[in-house]
């Protein structure tokens, strides 16, 4: 997999991917906003429903309103699913036909997953930032601490898009991809803490947590959202680092394998 | 149906110039003539290597147990349009894949505009436009929005493009549906956005798979005489094709493959005189096994594709005779084209 030819799917040049990402802009451009709505709509609902519904109940938790705890939770979350949702989905379906074409042209495999991946990560950002205004209209954000969430939201958009490219290059169909959706996103909403703190849980799920992506994209939006100082943010970042990094060569050398026998 | 191809066999120019487009000018036409095309191949040695565009040297490839194709060479001279024939998984669309970069060839070694392939793939794209088997235009778009986005994949700037969008639409005759979605075109005017797409970085070289599969004869009509355009500005063109006529029209030379080899390669004329020769006798309307017992010792030779047979010979009015008075039978005399070649080297329909 690692031997001759596999520069063509390495990226080029630093600038290369930037033709894709806009081909994928221009696409959006023309339905924004059935997609922002999209996009905003559903943990717009988790969160008033969770928050307004189960707060009532369970009080603070880690001493703050559960809303807001909850919030920064729901942030990190819709990052992960927005770009999840757009690499092995979207993506997939550009992969055969729109791709083909890409691939006449100056542009090497590696620049197209590239291009990708930064498209997933844009709207993983605009879904995490669009909780973060409402959120902020209802008093839930400490500013201005919360504008350390914003790299990191678009850091984790990166991290997905790439672990969800792995997907997208083995999935032979879409009826494959939702197993990835029902087996490793939702059971890591619910052991990274989005919603609930994981402290209470049985040790085992905790350790697994700990490794999680979203795990790590939690403890440095959670804090930076709510004015509090955050903790070893160097190894969160280079976690999330190491989850964008190690599944673009992966999937890389998948997709070559695939697109190009 | 073949008078485009009169002329002198051992002209240089016969493929082209004999077809009278109402809307090709006399002077490309005569332009159209290949530079030293056909003469080139490796005898004539090192220093026509330059004028070169393509040149596969041994060439193979196989999926699994299959050999798909199989120890090929060949040259294709700049300026030249060079044809690949094949039935359906003689390897065409394997080849324009491994000129393409999109697919490493097992052993052999190919060049594509003096470059290595695949190793510098990449610049070689950048001087070649294709035109894919199947459309893959982006259907969200707009016929001008096409030609912007995949500009942009050759690092075009946006002013470079607003400066030749506009020339392309107009050879595409698309001026007018400029703004229309892709969708709502018609298959040729597709075709057409493809080919101008193809267009956009000014290659020297076009691949083409099957450039009008599936359009009707005006749409193809169309194609053709913009290719012969593109031909008399100088620019080389390889087509893989399953139409005898549009090889016949458009290449300088081509070879036939079967199971990824060649089993004949020239001049389309000179193909046609060698290996078949004389005027062809299509009959059916009868039972083909009946009516090829019976006519047998009048010919040379008698090829069946499905209910028709193929009747070679010197003689047909021989035929003619022998058949007389057998109702229900159709019969057609025509001078031999490249279909005949091609069902005496492969043994069938080029459709089959």
């Amino acid at each position: 997999m690692m031997g001759h030819g596999y520069a063509a799917a390495l990226p080029a040049n630093p600038w290369n991917w930037v033709a894709v990402w806009r081909r994928n802009y221009l696409a959006w451009k023309k339905v924004a906003l059935a997609s922002l709505i999209g996009n905003l709509a559903d943990p717009m609902i988790s969160l008033f429903g969770l928050g307004f519904g189960l707060g009532i109940m369970v009080g603070p938790v880690e001493g703050t309103p559960y809303i807001a705890f909850l919030t920064a939770g729901m942030v990190a979350a819709s990052a992960m699913t927005s770009s999840t949702f757009e690499t092995i989905y979207a993506t997939f379906g550009r992969m055969q036909r729109t791709w083909e074409g890409i691939l006449h042209t100056q542009l090497t495999l590696g620049d197209i997953v590239l291009g990708e991946l930064a498209w997933a990560a844009t709207k993983a950002f605009l879904a995490g930032t669009g909780i973060m205004i409402v959120a902020t209209a209802l008093g839930l954000v400490a500013w201005p601490s919360a504008l350390y969430a914003l790299p990191v939201i678009a850091l984790s958009g990166l991290a997905f898009a790439s672990l969800a490219m792995v997907v997208t290059a083995l999935a032979p169909s879409y009826d494959y991809v939702v197993f990835y959706q029902t087996l490793v996103i939702t059971p890591m909403l619910f052991l990274s803490g989005a919603l609930f703190p994981v402290s209470r849980m049985p040790r085992v799920f905790q350790q697994v947590g700990g490794f999680l992506p979203l795990a790590h994209s939690i403890e440095l939006i959670r804090p930076a959202m709510l004015g509090r100082p955050a903790v070893s943010v160097g190894l969160h970042i280079g976690a999330l680092c190491i989850y964008t990094v190690l599944p673009f060569f992966l999937s890389s050398a998948l997709l070559r394998r695939r697109l190009m026998p | 149906m073949s008078a485009f191809w009169q002329g002198d066999a051992n002209s240089s120019a016969e493929a082209v110039s004999g077809a009278p487009s109402p809307s090709l000018p006399r002077e490309i036409a005569s332009l159209c003539r290949p530079p030293e095309a056909g003469r080139l191949p490796s005898a004539e040695g090192d220093k026509h290597i330059s004028t070169l565009a393509i040149d596969l040297d041994g060439v193979s490839k196989s999926y699994g147990n299959k050999l798909v194709v199989n120890g090929l060479s060949f040259t294709v001279a700049a300026g030249e349009c060079f044809g690949l024939l094949g039935p359906n998984g003689a390897g065409k669309s394997t080849i324009t894949r491994m000129l393409l970069g999109m697919t490493p060839p097992d052993s052999g070694k190919i060049t594509v505009l003096g470059m290595p392939v695949p190793a510098r793939a990449r610049l070689a794209r950048g001087r070649i436009g294709v035109v894919p088997q199947f459309d893959n235009l982006d259907l969200e778009f707009t016929v001008r929005e096409n030609l912007l986005v995949f500009g942009r994949y050759f690092g075009m700037s946006t002013r470079a493009l607003k400066a030749v969008v506009p020339s392309l639409l107009e050879f595409a005759r698309l001026e007018s549906k400029a703004d229309a979605r892709v969708g709502a075109l018609s298959g040729g005017m597709k075709r057409r956005l493809t080919l101008a797409r193809a267009l956009i970085n000014d290659p020297q070289l076009l691949v083409m798979d099957e450039p009008t599969t599936g359009l009707d004869p005006h749409a193809r009509h169309l194609i053709w005489e913009r290719l012969r355009k593109l031909l008399s500005q100088g620019k080389t063109i390889i087509l893989t094709t399953h139409f005898m006529e549009e090889a016949e029209r458009l290449c300088n030379r081509l070879c036939v493959l079967e199971r990824g080899r060649i089993i004949a390669e020239g001049r389309p004329h000179a193909l046609i005189e060698e290996q078949i020769g004389c005027d062809v006798l299509e009959i059916y309307g009868g039972d083909p096994h009946e009516l090829s017992a019976m006519i047998e010792p009048f010919v040379q030779r008698i090829e069946m594709s499905g209910e028709t047979l193929f009747c070679y010979g010197p003689d047909p009015e021989q035929v003619r005779m022998q058949l007389q008075g057998r109702a229900g039978l159709r019969l057609l005399q025509r001078p031999p084209n490249l279909e005949d070649v091609f069902l005496r080297l492969t043994g069938r329909g080029m459709e089959n």
